[in-house]
């Protein structure tokens, strides 16, 4: 495919590690280089890149991804939505089995609620068409990337004058997290490989005041393997040079100052909020809520529904491994009793959560 | 699930394109972007396109490693 396989060629991807270790070779200290994003998260487990690189560079994995971080009192939310009478629950598919906590979107798709997968908020526009009695609620759950197009949704549901389409919202921003995990003094990071698809709607320039308060170096790369190694081996080079400055590794798509149509509409409908991150607490102006003038398609103020009490699954260190902590095998349950058959925590759940991707590919 | 996936642009109808990768053709919103020709490729997140993809840059950073590779730099 056009983009994708030119950029896993094996040949270059010697040569690209070549690169790296000369550009580490006579250094001591240790890289920790942290990626935020969960689809980085499923590259460098899947083309087995973290065992190629020199001992001196650790990979690791930060919040990113958007079902990982999101508490489980919001699928308590979504659950209770589920139950309602003439209610469909529409979302993207790797939502439904993390768990509530009590039970999960897929268990109570098999007692009878209405839950559907959708591949875009606009298929959950068009349900709401097509089923004007029921009320169609869409989860909103992701990054910038995928907020926009939730807004736009909602413009096309409000152009349509559509009075049973909601959205049930727990979108998150970046780079707030990253500034959060900084702030850490337990945590030591390094660099940063930014996320390629968030970073195309923000633009690199979102994150310089990050880079000019912390002095971390940030790249901004792309998912397929030659990205992520240039990536690397573009972080080696700035902290090899003592140097701190925000580059784009992903040229083909990002650029200094992002997407700004997209930006536009994902501020007309939207506004920051605090928001709470498993694993990372309540960090400000990090996350996004409806302006008032959307508040019509609010789930949460046009459809209450009685939630109930949180209870998060006992033993489970997600919150841990989102910070980059420890790694899946650090946590008892990984591989014992938490599998993909059988999640115990969201990092098990998403395909993209750091538990489910070493489960699936690192050795055991 | 911020995948995006690289898709040529096949016809365009008003805001909307039909898109198609290996044969798999599927439509995508253009409301986030401006100046969409027939031909361009395009990154699709769940149904719209978010970024046009810059063939010229695509090519800047595989033939710089190509380069590398013809002269046998840093091959070890």
């Amino acid at each position: 495919m056009k983009y994708q396989t030119e950029f896993r060629d094996p040949q270059l991807a010697q040569l690209q590690l070549a690169a790296i270790r000369k550009a580490v070779a006579g250094q001591t200290r240790r890289l920790t280089l942290m990626e935020v994003c969960g689809t980085h998260t499923m590259a460098i487990s899947q083309h087995g890149l973290r065992s190629l690189l020199p001992e001196t560079i650790r990979l690791i994995s930060g919040p990113g991804c958007p079902v990982c971080v999101t508490p489980v009192g919001y699928i308590d939310h979504a659950i209770a939505l589920a139950r309602r009478p003439r209610t469909l629950v529409a979302t993207f598919g790797d939502m439904l089995r993390v768990p509530g906590s009590s039970t999960n979107l897929l268990h109570e798709q098999a007692r009878g609620a209405q839950v559907r997968i959708v591949y875009s908020p606009l298929d959950a526009v068009r349900l709401a068409e097509q089923q004007p009695q029921t009320d169609v609620v869409f989860l909103g759950v992701g990054f910038e990337t995928t907020a926009p197009t939730v807004a736009g949704a909602i413009l096309d549901a409000a152009a349509k004058s559509l009075a049973n389409f909601f959205v049930l919202g727990a979108h998150k921003t970046m780079p707030a997290p990253m500034a959060a995990l900084l702030d850490d003094p337990e945590l030591e990071v390094d660099g940063y490989l930014c996320p390629a698809h968030v970073s195309a709607i923000i633009g690199a320039d979102a994150y310089r005041p990050l880079v000019e308060r912390y002095r971390t170096p940030c790249v901004i790369t792309g998912f397929e393997p030659l990205d992520v190694l240039q990536g690397v081996l573009m972080l080696a080079r700035q902290l090899v040079a003592g140097e701190a400055k925000v580059e784009i590794q992903y040229r083909r798509v990002v650029k200094p100052g992002g997407n700004g149509k997209a930006r536009d509409i994902l501020q007309r409908v939207f506004e920051p909020c605090n928001a709470r991150w498993r694993g990372i607490g309540d960090i400000p102006a990090s996350g996004l809520q409806l302006r008032a003038a959307y508040a019509r398609f609010d789930a949460t103020v046009q459809l209450p529904v009685a939630i109930e009490p949180t209870r998060e699954p006992a033993g489970c260190l997600c919150g841990e491994i989102l910070k980059g902590k420890i790694r899946p095998g650090d946590c008892p349950l990984f591989r014992t009793v938490c599998s993909p058959e059988n999640p115990v925590g969201a990092c098990m759940v998403s395909s993209e959560g750091t538990c489910a991707a070493t489960y699936k590919y690192d050795a055991a | 699930m911020c995948l995006g996936v690289p898709m040529q642009v096949m016809s365009i109808d008003d805001q909307v394109a039909l898109c198609e990768i290996d044969g798999v053709q599927r439509e995508a919103s253009l409301m986030m972007l401006d100046d969409v020709a027939i031909g361009d490729y395009v990154l699709i997140h769940a149904g719209f396109a978010i970024e046009k993809i810059d063939d010229g840059e695509a090519e800047l950073t595989l033939q710089a490693l190509r380069d590398a590779l013809d002269q046998g730099l840093d091959v070890e």
